[in-house]
């Protein structure tokens, strides 16, 4: 069993990972292990590559596949190391399992898939979906959606997940046939609730606001970021015309020729230090983006609670108005306006026989308002539960995420002081021999 | 070494002499043209050849703190308003054991214009001498006021510096100018500035400069046209090195203007959070920690590597002014060589019939005129043999004393630069290792963090 310590990844796929590329697995997917489906099986998105073909509308295009590997736990602890299952989707089939999931489990807080579009780009990243760095991100970035799935308590024993993981051919039809796209609110009705709602739980108005602040912070930090590391790039880029510069003036030196050529050798070292360490970066500004799409998955539960909640208020209210109109009915008293009551009025009244119908249907539709209100009730308690229960399960989740991503940049930055050190050490003694 | 020391000697004696003894010729006085360049002995070397030698022994002493007799020191810059100008003095302040100065210490207060004539006059002494760069007068850039603070304190240490140069100088350290400069009131080196060449000389000066350098030199050794390929490409160079950096100090403001925005923004965050508000105001302190240390070290460089680059690229046109300077002493030289050689031609030519039917036509006999022709031309080639002898002397000395300056500037650049280099070095190792330790403090907080909370930290 592949479960020897808590900080243990599930993700081995490609075989060949440094051990500095494991570290960084294991930064980038910091995922829970041992929950159901992640017993039973490795998941990896291993590859990506380019095909072209005739899409929906018979035109060329050009797009990337990723490459999905699965293989059984115990035959890997088994020594054995079988050929992994394997199929290849597009990131639009990686789209359609995810607005499947956030129909079927509304009360929970859905992993984000990495961005469509490169956003938060610094000059040297290209906004180009195509550009190699772009597509190996979000290779990472999808092999780290399937792990969070996998590991959801609920999500992870989805039968439609688990074939998107294991069956190519016919995939998304099945999806389709699960009518999930009928279930959807639409988003009319989302935002009308949420204007109308009288009563939704105090917990629930809470996260929603932590999401959007959570968003607004991140967002902003993201952009900050960048330009910052557009400017550090320039910084050590410069130093670069140092080592140019020492060269050419080694030449006409004579004592002083050799010390130069080598301070001017470290300046370069030193110019080139600056990709790796901006590569790093990126991987930490990506963990900061999950966050910043969760919060979006935590506001659309919210949403989905005032939605209930609001559906709840419309029936308890819509039965009152019904009960209303039978005690007048009864009583004879009119308090509501209705224009029968106005037109029997002018017209004259109603007979006996016809307001006994009246009574009968309205005790009829009370009694089915009753049954609503209970129902709407009941769902509204169970969907406030499970929901409340995977937000605590994702506030843990985030706190110890983003706690360990703060440690990972920490670690970075020594990292990138020790270089400093090295090579102005370095350059140093190269001075002294000049 | 030892050989052109002894040579430079037999040349101070002969020139001390001939500036001594000669008829008349005390350049206070002087107005002949043949005494106001090349020659080092006017009123303001009055040091006997003894101490000169002294002085030329810079290559066997070192000039260490220990053997260092005087000490200069420029600060406390005060400005002064009158009804025409206002302008900036500074204070200057000098200690020394010297027997030539007639006190131990001395505190004066100069203004710029003062420092440009000291240098004015170490040059027209010793045109080919390396003299270290004045700060420029205004710095284009930015349109930076006179008055700026910054402006101020970068030129206080230039002048500073240019001073300790002078000091440092075997031959300038003991110029009269210099030691006026540093002790005089400023009613006596107001007096003082008054004498010198006076205008008409110095125009008849600038006359010969031009018809030298129009002239050209002919045959200029090959060790000067090497020194003059040098002097180029050190320019050159120098003046990259200097934009280099300057472009390195203004990116790392960019950086930190960016930079400046991440900690408040994680403090920002930081209020929305519970657990994580802890780590998140950490965070956001390392951020400003370390924003304040890429301030101290970009102002680091601007005020210790930039001008030490600028002093340089300033040095560069000195050294081709300096091998100008040689050029037109030696085309000077070359000049007169020529018109000595056409004089003794006109005096071995036979007398020609023309000049003797004229002079017939005036009256005198062939062979009177055959004796006063030789008569003059005689005196007039020895007038020229003179000037000639003087002139080779000049150049000669000239020479000299540019290759033993040179090979001396060539030191103290190195010695320059290399300290210059080392200390940017070292503070960019500093700025590393003092932000190394604020994300250090950052993980052990974590850990003890974790720790406390029984969980195993992954880092």
């Amino acid at each position: 069993m592949a479960d020897s310590g808590s900080e243990e990844i599930a993700v081995i796929g490609n075989t060949d990972l440094t051990p500095s590329e494991s570290e960084n697995n294991l930064k980038n997917t910091m995922v829970e292990k041992g929950t159901s489906l992640l017993k039973m099986m490795e998941i990896s998105v291993a590859e990506a590559e380019k095909r072209t073909g005739k899409n929906a509308v018979n035109m060329q295009e050009t797009y990337t596949v990723y490459l999905i590997e699965t293989r059984p736990v115990d035959a890997a602890s088994e020594g054995t190391n079988p050929v992994p299952d394997s199929l290849w989707r597009r990131y639009s089939e990686f789209e359609l399992l995810r607005n499947y999931l956030l129909v079927t489990y509304p009360f929970s807080v859905v992993p984000p898939l990495p961005e469509k579009r490169a956003e938060f780009v610094w000059h040297k990243l290209s906004a180009d979906n195509m550009d190699p760095d772009f597509v190996e991100r979000r290779r990472v970035g999808l092999e780290n959606f399937l792990l969070r799935v996998a590991s959801h308590p609920d999500l992870s024993s989805d039968k439609i997940f688990y074939s998107f993981l294991t069956e190519e051919n016919g995939w998304k039809e099945t999806v389709f046939e699960t009518g999930f796209q009928a279930k959807a609110d639409s988003r009319l009705k989302a935002l009308n609730a949420t204007f109308r709602v009288k009563n939704p739980d105090k917990r629930f108005a809470e996260m929603k606001h932590y999401g959007d602040e959570l968003q607004s912070v991140i967002s902003q930090l993201l952009r900050v970021r960048a330009r910052a590391a557009d400017r550090l790039y320039g910084v050590y880029k410069v130093h670069g015309n140092y080592g140019r510069v020492f060269s050419e003036w080694s030449a006409i030196e004579k004592e002083m020729g050799d010390g130069l050529q080598s301070a001017g050798h470290h300046m370069d070292a030193y110019a080139a230090s600056v990709d790796d360490i901006l590569e790093e970066e990126e991987h930490y500004a990506d963990q900061l983006k999950e966050y910043l799409f969760y919060a979006d998955a935590l506001r659309a539960v919210c949403r989905k609670h005032e939605l209930t909640q609001y559906e709840l208020e419309m029936a308890a209210q819509d039965l009152t108005s019904k009960k209303q109109q039978r005690e007048e009915l009864a009583t004879g008293t009119i308090r509501t306006f209705s224009l029968k009551g106005m037109t029997s009025k002018l017209f004259g009244q109603e007979t006996p026989e016809q307001r006994e119908a009246k009574v009968k249907m309205l005790e009829t539709q009370i009694e089915e308002g009753e049954e609503l209100v209970k129902e709407r009730n009941t769902e509204c308690e169970e969907f406030v539960k499970s929901a409340w229960v995977d937000i605590e399960r994702f506030k843990e989740q985030k706190d110890h995420d983003l706690r360990e991503a703060l440690i990972s940049y920490a670690i970075m930055q020594i990292s990138m002081c020790k270089k400093g050190i090295q090579v102005w050490n370095n350059a140093k003694e190269c001075f002294s021999k000049m | 070494m030892l050989r052109l020391l002894s040579q430079q000697l037999r040349l101070n004696e002969r020139d001390l002499h001939a500036s001594v003894f000669g008829p008349g010729k005390d350049s206070k006085t002087d107005t002949s043209t043949t005494q106001t360049d090349g020659s080092s002995f006017n009123a303001s070397m009055q040091t006997s050849p003894a101490s000169m030698i002294n002085q030329y022994k810079f290559e066997e002493e070192e000039e260490d703190a220990d053997t260092k007799d005087i000490f200069v020191t420029v600060d406390n810059p005060e400005s002064h308003v009158t009804a025409i100008e206002t302008y900036i003095t500074y204070r200057v302040e000098t200690k020394t054991t010297r027997s030539e100065f007639d006190s131990s210490e001395f505190e004066v207060r100069r203004r710029y214009q003062d420092f440009l004539w000291l240098k004015g006059r170490l040059e027209e002494a010793h045109p080919t001498l390396i003299v270290h760069p004045l700060p420029e007068k205004f710095v284009m850039k930015g349109m930076v006021e006179r008055f700026n603070e910054d402006f101020i304190e970068t030129r206080r240490r230039a002048l500073h510096k240019f001073l300790n140069k002078i000091a440092e100088h075997p031959i300038f350290s003991s110029s009269e100018d210099f030691k006026i400069f540093l002790t005089a009131g400023s009613g006596e080196l107001t007096s003082h500035k008054k004498q010198g060449p006076g205008f008409l000389s110095r125009m008849g000066e600038t006359v010969k400069a031009v018809a030298a350098a129009v002239r050209g030199v002919r045959n200029r050794p090959q060790e000067f046209t090497d020194m003059q390929e040098y002097a180029e490409a050190f320019s050159q160079k120098i003046s990259s090195l200097d934009k280099v950096t300057q472009r390195i100090v203004r990116e790392q403001k960019e950086y930190l203007e960016e930079l400046k925005e991440c900690g408040p923004t994680y403090a920002l965050w930081s209020q929305s959070e519970q657990e994580l508000a802890e780590p998140l105001k950490n965070v956001a302190g390392c951020v400003d920690n370390c924003c304040k240390e890429t301030e101290e070290q970009v102002k680091h460089l601007n005020d210790h590597l930039i001008p030490v680059l600028h002093e340089y690229v300033l040095c560069a046109d000195t050294l081709k002014a300096v091998l100008r300077r040689r050029d037109n002493i030696q085309a000077d030289f070359e000049g007169k060589t020529e018109a000595l050689a056409t004089k003794k031609a006109d005096r071995d030519a036979d007398s020609k019939v023309l000049s003797l039917a004229w002079d017939s036509l005036v009256g005198r006999s062939p062979e009177e005129v055959k004796q006063q022709k030789q008569q003059k031309l005689k005196g007039e080639i020895k007038e020229m043999r003179d000037e000639l002898d003087k002139a080779e002397d000049r150049l000669e000395w000239a020479n000299n004393a540019l290759k033993t300056d040179w090979t001396r500037w060539q030191k103290v650049m190195r010695t320059d630069l290399r300290s210059a280099f080392i200390d940017t070095a070292e503070r960019n190792v500093s700025y590393y290792e003092k932000c190394l330790a604020v994300w250090e403090s950052f993980l052990q907080s974590q850990r003890t963090d974790a720790e406390g909370n029984g969980n195993v930290d992954s880092s």
